[in-house]
């Protein structure tokens, strides 16, 4: 890779530093792939960090959006990136040049906690190594796309590509992707890149599958017209199970002309290479500062330089106002853990045993918990490991507590502290990224090729003219009417976009209705 | 900084702009800008520049946090700015604000309303630039860096030092090769202005017609700063007696007593005479009331106005606010200046929705 403006060289103290604490980090067990640290100035590093870590990145104005934000947060004092490490072999991980040398070592030794996690975490198993070089690629072709079709006109199908970039299947990290090979052949039909009526799926202009049945079948039929209907009883069905990967769906059977669809196969490349990232945050930090913190106390530490290492330390572990700090909350978690399997606080005797005094004073002194967390990094994501080791206990010592939003008063109020209502607040906000689950469920919807969606309803109601807008980029894309199912108000619903109008209609019974009768029946 | 980044935070410029500009028309009818001053820039709340995702609305929303409290009691905003307290992944979310300097509001404006540029009066020596950016200055906000004269100042700087490889051209600007754009100064005692705003301030203005002046007003100082190297403001209040206040008391003050229009005709002569010679400065006078006036004072406002006043004035503005009280006749007599002199424009803005019009007429003049 090249960093080409930057001038990153590590200097020389910071080399023995580098190499000192990568040794600490392999005593401990932690196993990474070869790190490089670029030493860049705080300008450079807001850079940086606009493009996700990656200064090779394609050219979209939102990433000029993030680095103002990021820059105006430096200038007026507000927040500092401290960190940044790239999930690639080798690992990249940068340091800022006017950092104290206190907290270059702090954060060498956070950033060996990441690379560890990683390379070992199963939810990181499928992400790309070579990222350094694919985003580059990527910038490479989007560039070519922008020298043919202009700015304006790469720019804008961009957005519409980003406006849905949430919309995979988070969960393909244990079903194989169907792409593990991104590269499309589109050599068939590639014939001229901008005709207009290129790769119009033929499937629309399949005969409805109902016919067969409205029809009979008359006596003679032909062994082609047999074939045909076969072929279309296949076709009136797609995708066959709601598919959750809406932009493989589109990938796949939107009319789209070539660069755009390779441009939404870059969009969704480097969608599944980060989400891992997203699944695994509390845990990631977590990880990270449980190094950092371990390394930096019982190695590396300079007794003068206590002071400024408690001061960083605290500073990244406190809670702004009373949100929930992914650092914090992983790094007590994972201590817990630790703590837990150490004494041999867990099964089913711990579990089963009713006397306080005696679990007060529990230690079998097993000393498995190293042991454990290693094994908690390596199978866990955010989701698995707030489900299986968030305890009554924690929640109370460290004063978490539900919150929700009151309609009257447009306002969000404490909720409660009881541990399954904390506990499963929390594992709503983790669940696909806390966002509404969106799935393909027909696409020759009505039998005009329309693309029907829906939003699997878990409680909360979509934000109705985001979600319209979103429609629209979604038609672009598809380039026949779009819809989505959905519940607004306990009313199903189904909006709809066909180019040119949004429209809303109420379907069947309102969810109360339903409530009702299948009270009813009970 | 790279060229990269430099070149997605223009396109991200370009594109706030043409928001702001789009929405122009709301922005000055609800006074938004207003509040969002600062002193060199406006913060403009743009949440629909972010890309539009399917997420959750609020209702039956929630998340986890942490800290004291009992069930019941409400998250308020936390004191020091970090929005709401709430998980970073759960509803809402921040909305994105993006400063805009004043030069840049200003251009923005002129272009939507198609204004033409002002063209400071009487000296000879005046240069008006026409050009946006057309210099080049060694310090500036980032949002104006100039990448080409940065990255050529860099590599002349790199040549001459012997550290740039042609095999291997990496170009590194640092801090003294940076280059920003910069609007050309026009040249200097011509350039100087002074704004005053006259109100009527009797108990027949309501406060909404007070927002809709100060709307009025924000918007005429933006664009005639735009055009000056230094612009003086002057408040002057009346009812039956005028006086020069400072600008939070011209918004803010309620007289019950009656309206005497040459009282503050005559407060604003006295003050150009002795601080604004014309000679020196270009001079505005707006002056915003209901229309109401006691009869006999008329003619003597219309006097001072045609001959002693209008004279020394790049521009009088007469806007005439609507009121259940006032009588509006002042208007006509306004009105009938308008035939004698090119430099006094009248204007009616009956509500909010009025203001963008009416400042197009104030300012379409190009004085
Ligand atoms: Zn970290």
């Amino acid at each position: 890779m090249s960093l080409g403006f930057y001038n990153t060289h590590l200097p020389p103290h910071l080399r023995v530093l580098k190499d000192e604490i990568e040794g600490f980090a392999r005593d401990f067990g932690l196993d990474f792939y070869e790190t490089i640290f670029e030493v860049v100035d705080a300008d450079d590093l807001n850079e940086i960090a606009a493009y996700g870590g990656f200064p090779t990145r394609y050219p979209h104005w939102s990433f000029g959006m993030q680095y103002e934000e990021l820059k105006k947060g430096y200038e007026y004092g507000l927040s500092k990136i401290y960190e940044m490490v790239i999930n690639n072999d080798p690992c990249y991980a940068y340091l800022m040049r006017c950092n104290h040398t206190v907290d270059q070592k702090l954060v060498m030794a956070h950033v060996y906690g990441h690379c560890d996690f990683f390379k070992n975490n199963a939810y990181f198993v499928h992400t790309t190594r070579k990222m350094m070089d694919e985003i580059a690629n990527h910038a490479a072709r989007i560039r070519h796309f922008v020298e043919r079709f202009g700015e304006d006109e790469v720019e804008s199908f961009m957005d519409r590509c980003m406006s849905i970039d949430d919309l995979i299947d988070i969960h393909s990290v244990a079903i194989k992707r169907r792409d593990d090979h991104p590269k499309y052949d589109f050599s068939p039909q590639a014939t001229s890149e901008d005709s207009a009526e290129e790769n119009t799926a033929p499937r629309f202009k399949a005969k409805p599958y109902m016919a067969d049945y409205i029809n009979p079948r008359g006596a003679l039929k032909s062994e082609d017209e047999e074939n045909k209907k076969a072929t279309t009883a296949r076709a009136a069905k797609f995708p066959e199970h709601p598919e959750k990967d809406v932009l493989l769906f589109l990938i796949e059977h939107a009319p789209m002309k070539n660069w755009q669809r390779d441009m939404l196969s870059i969009i969704r490349d480097e969608a599944y290479y980060f989400y891992p990232q997203g699944q695994t945050k509390i845990l990631n930090e977590g990880w990270a500062s449980f190094w950092h913190s371990t390394i930096m106390t019982q190695k590396v530490l300079d007794p003068s330089e206590v002071i400024d290492y408690a001061d960083h330390h605290s500073g990244t572990m406190a809670t702004s106002g009373r949100r929930l700090n992914p650092y914090k909350v992983g790094i007590e978690l994972l201590r817990d853990v630790e703590r837990r399997w150490n004494m041999g606080q867990f099964g089913a005797e711990w579990e089963n045993c009713d006397d306080m005094d005696k679990k007060r004073t529990w230690d079998k002194k097993l000393g498995l918990g190293r042991q454990k967390i290693f094994e908690v990094r390596k199978i866990h994501s955010d989701i698995t490991f707030i489900d299986t080791f968030l305890t009554p206990e924690f929640c109370k010592e460290y004063n978490l507590f539900s919150f929700n939003y009151q309609d009257p008063t447009k306002n969000y109020v404490i909720e409660s502290r009881e541990f399954q209502k904390v506990k499963q607040r929390l594992l709503f906000s983790l669940t696909n990224f806390g966002k509404p689950w969106i799935y393909v469920i027909d696409g020759n919807h009505r039998n005009r090729g329309e693309l029907l969606l829906r939003h699997e309803h878990q409680g909360v109601d979509l934000k109705v003219d985001e979600a319209r807008d979103v429609l629209a980029n979604l038609q672009y894309i598809w380039s026949r009417p779009v819809h989505l199912e959905t519940i607004g108000d306990g009313q199903s619903t189904v909006l709809s976009f066909d180019g040119t109008d949004h429209t809303q209609q109420a379907t069947g019974g309102s969810d109360d209705a339903n409530r009702k009768t299948a009270a009813k029946a009970r | 900084m790279g060229q990269k980044i430099e070149q997605d935070l223009q396109r991200f410029r370009k594109l706030v702009r043409g928001k702001v500009k789009s929405d122009l028309s709301k922005y000055i009818s609800r006074g938004e800008m207003i509040g969002k001053k600062g002193k060199d820039y406006v913060s403009i709340p743009l949440p629909s520049i972010n890309l539009p995702q399917f997420r959750y609305g609020k209702k039956n929303s929630g998340g986890v946090g942490v800290g004291p409290g009992q069930p019941g009691q409400p998250l308020t905003q936390p004191q020091d700015g970090e929005g709401e307290p709430q998980a970073g992944d759960s509803p809402g979310g921040h909305i994105l604000e993006v400063d805009l300097t004043m030069e840049e509001l200003a251009d923005i404006f002129g272009e939507e309303l198609a204004l033409p540029r002002i063209e400071p009066r009487g000296k000879k020596n005046v240069v008006t630039e026409k050009d946006k950016y057309t210099s080049i200055r060694s310090v500036g906000p980032e949002s104006l860096r100039h990448f080409k004269r940065t990255f050529k100042r860099a590599l002349q700087r790199q040549i001459s030092a012997g550290s740039y490889d042609p095999l291997a051209p990496t170009v590194i600007p640092v801090r003294e090769d940076k280059r920003y754009r910069a609007w050309k100064e026009v040249p200097k005692p011509d350039s100087v202005a002074c704004v005053i705003y006259m109100m009527d301030v009797s108990g027949s203005m309501t406060d909404e017609q007070k927002e809709i002046v100060r709307i009025e007003s924000f918007w005429i100082d933006t664009w005639i700063k735009r055009h000056y190297q230094g612009v003086e403001t002057v408040y002057i209040i009346h009812d039956a007696t005028a006086q020069e206040v400072d600008e939070h008391t011209f918004y803010n003050t309620r007289e019950s007593g009656g309206t005497k229009i040459s009282s503050a005709y005559e407060l604003c002569n006295k003050i150009i005479d002795s601080r604004y010679p014309p000679s020196q400065w270009n001079v505005y006078a707006f002056h915003f009331s209901d229309g109401d006036n006691w009869g006999d004072d008329v003619p003597k406002c219309t006097e001072l106005l045609s001959n002693t006043i209008i004279p020394k004035l790049n521009l009088f503005g007469y806007g005439q606010v609507e009121s259940p009280y006032g009588s509006g006749e002042f208007y006509d007599h306004v009105h009938e200046l308008v035939g004698d002199h090119e430099n006094v424009v009248v204007s009616r803005i009956p509500d909010r929705e009025a203001i963008l019009g009416s400042i197009k007429e104030f300012l379409k003049t190009g004085r």
